[in-house]
């Protein structure tokens, strides 16, 4: 095990995200705020309790796993991506280094990058709102488990994508909308029967409504069902990154 | 001297069917300077992207220090330094950090003493902390020169380090290479310039079309291969060869007022001696001599075209 290339890579990585802090910390707690100003204030006004849960604590996990994904999506999609724009990724294709260890360093950076992004929402949430944690450590194993998983998800992206509109592409087209139709803002209880079974088939439901228990002990499917669904997506992702690798799929021609 | 890199039986075919190398054999000695020359296209960077790996060959088993390259790619790698043809650096990182995230990947600690010894050598000492993006041309491949060399690599494939560079920056750069050599490493280098492999190499390559065509000894190539003219510069323009003189490879040269012969350096006779009496004989005086070499570049032109 090469472990000084994974600690090299995840430094270089983190450097990149500590060169531009101060954008890293502002922009998620601005929109946070702005989330709780318009669905918090406004419009949790009138909606008093979602489940026994004031409306503005409710959407908290919600937010939080909205910025998770797309940000852990977003900088792991990026940080291999970026080698491949501008050729740097030679170096590592011809480094005695393996898969294993190469996503270790970038999806462990991505990950780090989208837990302190997560951390900061939670910290400006309770600013805003009364909140309890009722089972704090499974909220951090949620917490990280979507943060890695959704690395790997990004990192297949960066591999996949030949410029930076495809990029792009896959979170605007997919993520967002699998995550603000996952039960964000409400619990899945509120929809009509036959969009409750349709919202079934969205992955994501299963990661707001395990992480959403972790605060409140109340869900929409079973914790089990949760931890399962969040290991079968980590396990794709895993299996689709061994196979990028073993074949040399858009990386070695 | 043992080899170093061995290449056997490879071929690497892409896609689509196109064949980039063909059955390719090749022993690289350990301490040597080999130049491998060959067009556009030729299959001179695919050669060196199988070996170092970022290319993943079709067949052939390739060896680097007795390690396998894809069985134990890790102890294989550890050896090699790649110079790639493009300049590929992260613009935003200075020198120091880019040359030292070379170094981690390759599984060595952390030694700034020693990558500024490096860049010392390169004479990029004062710009370790500049980001590459304020680098010139010049400096940007002395970056990658001093990457590839972070991990004190035995052996270093140069892409074409002179592609695209100034005379003076391609003369700095031919020193750093003799130096590097004197230090114990051995260097592959892929060009098109016949000039850079001449002044240079210990042994030469010659690829086309995914072929080695030879693998010599720079000097015995040129004596082995080399045509030597003679240029006899006359006081009185001759209007045609004397009919004496019809055994010998002559060439009329600037209106009568020059004759070229032309010999063949590792003949047992080269002819001079009874070619001047006989011009002589033939009444043909004589006002200057000079003989000429042909260069690398003429024998590299002619194997190609041998191909074509």
């Amino acid at each position: 095990m090469n472990l000084n290339a994974v600690l090299t890579i995840y430094v270089f990585e983190m450097r990149r995200f500590f060169r531009t802090l101060t954008q890293s910390f502002i922009s998620p707690v601005l929109s946070t705020s702005l989330y709780f100003v318009v669905f918090g204030a406004a419009i949790g006004s009138r909606i008093e309790t979602v489940e026994g849960v004031s409306y503005g604590a409710f959407i908290v996990p919600g937010l939080i796993m909205l910025s998770v994904m797309t940000q852990a999506t977003a900088n792991a999609s990026f940080g291999i991506y970026f080698p491949k724009f501008i050729g740097t990724i030679y170096e590592l294709l011809s480094a005695p280094v393996s898969f294993l260890e190469i996503v270790a360093g970038y999806v462990g950076a991505a990950a780090t990058k989208a837990l302190f992004i997560g951390v900061i929402i939670l910290v400006t949430a309770f600013f805003f709102v009364d909140l309890q944690i009722a089972h704090p450590l499974a909220m951090i194993a949620f917490l990280v488990l979507t943060c890695v998983s959704f690395a790997l998800l990004g990192f297949i992206i960066g591999i996949w994508a030949g410029n930076f509109e495809q990029l792009q592409l896959i979170p605007l087209l997919i993520i967002t909308p699998l995550v603000f139709l996952g039960g964000s803002f409400y619990s899945i209880t509120m929809l009509p029967p036959i969009w409750q079974t349709v919202t079934l088939f969205n992955p994501v439901v299963y990661l707001i409504s395990g992480f959403r228990w972790s605060f409140f002990g109340t869900a929409d499917v079973s914790i089990g069902v949760s931890l399962f669904a969040i290991a079968l997506f980590t396990g794709a992702c895993l299996a689709i990154i061994w196979w990028i690798f073993r074949t040399g799929w858009r990386i070695r021609q | 001297m043992s080899a170093i890199v061995s290449v056997q039986n490879l071929r690497k075919a892409y896609v689509g069917g196109f064949e980039a190398l063909k059955n390719v054999n090749l022993d690289i000695e350990e301490g040597e300077i080999l130049a491998l020359l060959g067009p556009n296209g030729a299959g001179k960077t695919t050669l060196i992207s199988t070996i170092c790996g970022i290319t993943v060959p079709t067949a052939g088993k390739i060896t680097v220090g007795g390690h396998d390259t894809q069985t134990d790619f890790r102890a294989a790698r550890a050896l090699i330094g790649l110079v790639p043809q493009e300049i590929n650096l992260e613009p935003f990182e200075t020198v120091m950090s880019t040359v030292s995230f070379s170094r981690g990947l390759f599984g060595k600690p952390r030694d700034d003493a020693f990558i500024e010894k490096i860049l010392d050598q390169l004479s990029l000492g004062d710009k370790k902390d500049n980001k590459v993006m304020t680098l010139s041309g010049g400096m940007k491949r002395r970056v990658l020169i001093a990457k590839a060399l972070s991990h004190e690599p035995r052996v270093l494939f140069l892409d074409e380090p002179t592609a695209g560079v100034d005379v003076e920056l391609r003369k700095d750069m031919w020193e750093v290479v003799a130096g590097l050599k004197a230090s114990g490493v051995t260097i592959i280098l892929t060009t098109h310039y016949i000039e850079e492999a001449e002044a240079i190499a210990d042994r030469v390559g010659v690829i086309n079309k995914g072929e080695i065509l030879l693998v010599q000894d720079k000097a015995d190539l040129m004596a082995q291969m080399g045509k030597k003219q003679l240029r006899i510069e006359l006081s009185e323009p001759a209007s045609a060869i004397p009919d004496a003189l019809n055994g010998y490879d002559l060439a009329r040269a600037e209106n009568g007022l020059a004759l070229t012969y032309t010999y063949d350096t590792t003949g047992e006779r080269t002819g001079i001696t009874t070619l001047l009496n006989d011009m002589q004989k033939a009444g043909l005086q004589m006002k200057d001599i000079q003989t000429q070499q042909s260069s690398l570049e003429d024998i590299f032109v002619g194997l190609v075209k041998e191909t074509a």
